[in-house]
């Protein structure tokens, strides 16, 4: 008996090992490029497999994004794509997948990121390349705009390369509601919104819809921006305004107000169903980034202008609050050779032109070709082209507060939203945010 | 030699699984407390000794706390909601009820559902949306004329909003702990209960004073397993509202803010708290068990 089963357990044993040389043997040709010192490889990359992580994987994303990969394979006929894509509303999964994946030193090629705060960990781990080079060879510093570089830049480097912008500062309404109620125009400041909103209320319309907590998040950066202007609310997340200035708190209880006059209460689920109201003409209006335009328009078939608008957010006009998805070169990417080559594409304008009339949003360029850019786009993208405008960065979308601050920023909203105290709130924020200098 | 002989088989055929729990639960388990004592923010490991630090803020953050009391009342709901409802239910079906078999899988078929598609529907089920955008229970209510019993549910602003997502959970293991029921009334013999009757015990009396006592082992199965699964409740909550401090317990909360804040210290001594918790309810059942066995 004892012999059976240790003749048995050496003979596993033999094949475990032969297993194990096979899986080291696969590893052994693995067809890795070198990773150059901090300039480009010369030459046609070798590599012949390229994987590329994001999270997108909604409707109008997960087309652009093919169309990007496709453009991709042209060039590199010869490359295997893996597509390593983890669905989730802005990311919160992949993020978590990621992190395990970056952690373990099992970086993909290329990783999609929000520019500005969120990228900063990963940049204080040495997780990814610094990419200046590239952009001095690229000549991009001239094409993106700069102030955006400015959110974008640690230290005087720059560590990603965005490919599109989405807008946040944006009321949506339906006209149709709006000319029951007898509204010439949507509100052009808060204080306006909120005489609006009496008169809608009168009428049985729910002045304001809105969604789950980070929409909540969503309506308070863009009552925070018009109720400061851009540069005040700059100054929130670089130390120089004060989170508990009167002006501050004033803003905030400003917030409070408008709440009230939301459906808060009764909050949808998602972005979308909190879109419905104002679809169905049983509410006015919806505070949401440009992404809400796909909905309108793709998912709904509706027209806009007609059946649906959109404008500046109360008291925002001529400032443009801007988030943007962007690409890494990871340390000690696999394939970086083609890692390049795709970043070059992600910043090219033909790249840009390609994945962003798709995906619904416009090219961080400032160079793009106006004619692709049909509808409701081309609003943001006279606006982000033009010199004038003032650009701020997003807090729901990562731009102007990291991971840490802003989940501290969560737990005191969400105290905040169920008590109004918008001094407890302010000291809160002002506390998280030394906390994580 | 002879007795090597006698249990080294044996000891080889246990050690795979033996190493396997020792690295992937002790082991980590011991890393994770590692971890809840360092100073690890963002995404490089650090693991510089913190003391207590962590454990100390979270005594004075209002969001554990809250979770701590969402997660008492949810597993108190959700524990006596369900062996309650599951101990009924195996009554009814023992009784003798025709198509037995259909309802059992009737009753059983929420369990292979996933938490997350039990939430989407009890999302909707539970909606507190009025007028129009009005669905699920509440529209029941209204259409037959209750109105007065529609409900805010999980967006109450009430403690008990976190009970309305216990339901759900409720809703999916019900079934389960039905089985757990029925096998254990099956379990008690013809002849017994024949005894009491003729002892002339009436059917109420034979049921408290022969069946009840030979339930305790199951009912106690059941409060373990039950409580152990709510305090690591996630997917229902995070797919029904998530970050809505109406419904989050510290499960949560220790993902948002290990992989959103990055603060893996933070989010492992959450961690612990957890298994301190679920430690809390399963290791008096082992001694318990274990005590029971030994008895003759």
């Amino acid at each position: 008996m004892t012999s059976t089963l240790h003749r048995t357990s050496g003979r596993s044993l033999a094949a475990l090992a032969a297993a194990a040389a096979l899986v080291l043997a696969s590893c052994g040709d693995d067809d890795g490029a070198e990773p150059g010192a901090g300039g480009t490889s010369p030459g046609a990359p070798t590599s012949t497999e390229f994987e590329f992580f994001s999270w997108w994987t909604g409707a109008g994303d997960s087309e652009g994004k093919q169309a990007l990969l496709d453009l991709f394979a042209e060039r590199h006929p010869d490359v295997e794509i893996i597509d390593a894509t983890v669905a989730g509303g802005a990311g919160t999964n992949a993020q978590a997948v990621l992190t395990t994946r970056l952690q373990a030193g099992d970086p993909p090629d290329s990783y999609q990121r929000h520019v500005g705060a969120e990228l900063q960990p990963d940049i204080e781990a040495e997780l990814v390349e610094d990419l200046t080079w590239l952009y001095d060879e690229e000549g991009w510093r001239d094409v993106f705009p700069e102030d955006m570089l400015e959110l974008a830049t640690v230290d005087d480097r720059i560590y990603s390369v965005p490919v599109n912008i989405h807008r946040s500062n944006l009321i949506w309404y339906n006209p149709a509601v709006l000319a029951e109620a007898g509204i010439a125009a949507p509100p052009a400041s808060w204080d306006e919104f909120l005489q609006q909103a009496a008169t809608l209320e009168a009428a049985g319309k729910t002045p304001l819809t809105i969604g789950p907590s980070w929409t909540q998040k969503h309506l308070l950066e863009n009552v925070l921006l018009g109720e400061l202007g851009a540069e005040a609310y700059s100054g929130l997340w670089d130390g120089s305004t004060d989170w508990e200035s009167t002006e501050v708190t004033d803003a905030l209880d400003m917030f409070t107000e408008v709440l009230a006059h939301s459906n808060v209460d009764e909050a949808a689920a998602d972005w979308q169903p909190a879109l419905d109201p104002v679809i169905e003409g049983d509410a006015a209006y919806n505070v949401m980034g440009d992404w809400a335009n796909t909905y309108f328009a793709t998912a709904q078939g509706l027209a806009f202008e007609t059946e649906y608008g959109v404008t500046t957010s109360p008291g925002t006009e001529g400032i443009f609050n801007w988030l943007s998805d962007s690409f890494t070169l990871p340390v000690g990417a696999p394939h970086r050779d083609l890692a390049v080559e795709w970043l070059r594409l992600a910043g090219s304008k033909e790249g840009q032109d390609t994945f962003n009339p798709i995906k619904g949003s416009i090219p961080a360029r400032t160079d793009a070709d106006t004619s692709l850019y049909t509808g409701y786009l081309e609003m943001p993208l006279t606006d982000w082209n033009d010199p004038e405008i003032e650009l701020v960065g997003s807090l729901a979308h990562g731009v102007v507060a990291g991971g840490a601050f802003n989940t501290e920023i969560d737990s005191a909203l969400g105290e905040f939203v169920a008590s109004g105290d918008s001094a407890q709130f302010a000291s809160a924020v002002k506390e998280a945010y030394e906390a994580n200098q | 030699m002879c007795r090597i002989r006698k249990w080294g088989p044996a000891a080889l055929l246990v050690a795979p699984s033996l190493l396997a729990i020792g690295v992937f639960v002790y082991g980590f388990l011991g890393w994770n407390l590692r971890v809840s004592v360092s100073d690890w923010r963002g995404l490089r490991a650090t693991y510089d000794y913190a003391g207590l630090d962590n454990y100390r803020r979270l005594a004075e953050d209002t969001r554990f706390i809250d979770g701590v009391q969402n997660v008492v009342v949810f597993t108190l709901v959700f524990v006596f909601g369900t062996l309650v409802f599951g101990f009924l239910l195996a009554l009814l079906l023992e009784r003798g009820v025709r198509g037995e078999a259909f309802f059992r899988t009737v009753f059983l078929f929420p369990m292979a559902i996933s938490f997350i598609a039990t939430a989407i529907i009890w999302r909707w089920l539970l909606s507190n949306a009025s007028g129009a955008q009005e669905t699920g229970l509440n529209r029941l209510f209204d259409s037959l004329g209750v109105g007065f019993l529609a409900n805010d549910w999980f967006k109450s602003d009430s403690y008990w909003a976190v009970a309305s997502v216990a339901i759900a959970a409720g809703w999916a293991l019900v079934g389960y702990i039905m089985a757990l029921f029925l096998a254990g009334l099956r379990g008690v013999s013809d002849d017994l209960r024949e005894a009491a009757r003729v002892d002339g015990a009436s059917e109420a009396k034979a049921f408290w004073h022969v069946v009840r006592p030979m339930l305790l082992p199951v009912v106690m199965s059941a409060i373990v397993i039950l409580a152990h699964i709510s305090l690591k409740t996630f997917d229902l909550i995070y797919a029904m509202d998530a970050k809505s401090r109406k419904i989050e317990t510290p499960a949560l909360y220790m993902w948002f803010i290990t992989f959103e804040g990055l603060n893996f210290s933070i989010g492992a001594a959450i961690a612990t708290l957890l298994m301190v918790g679920i430690a809390a309810v399963i290791v008096p059942y082992i001694w318990y068990s274990v005590r029971s066995e030994r008895r003759p």
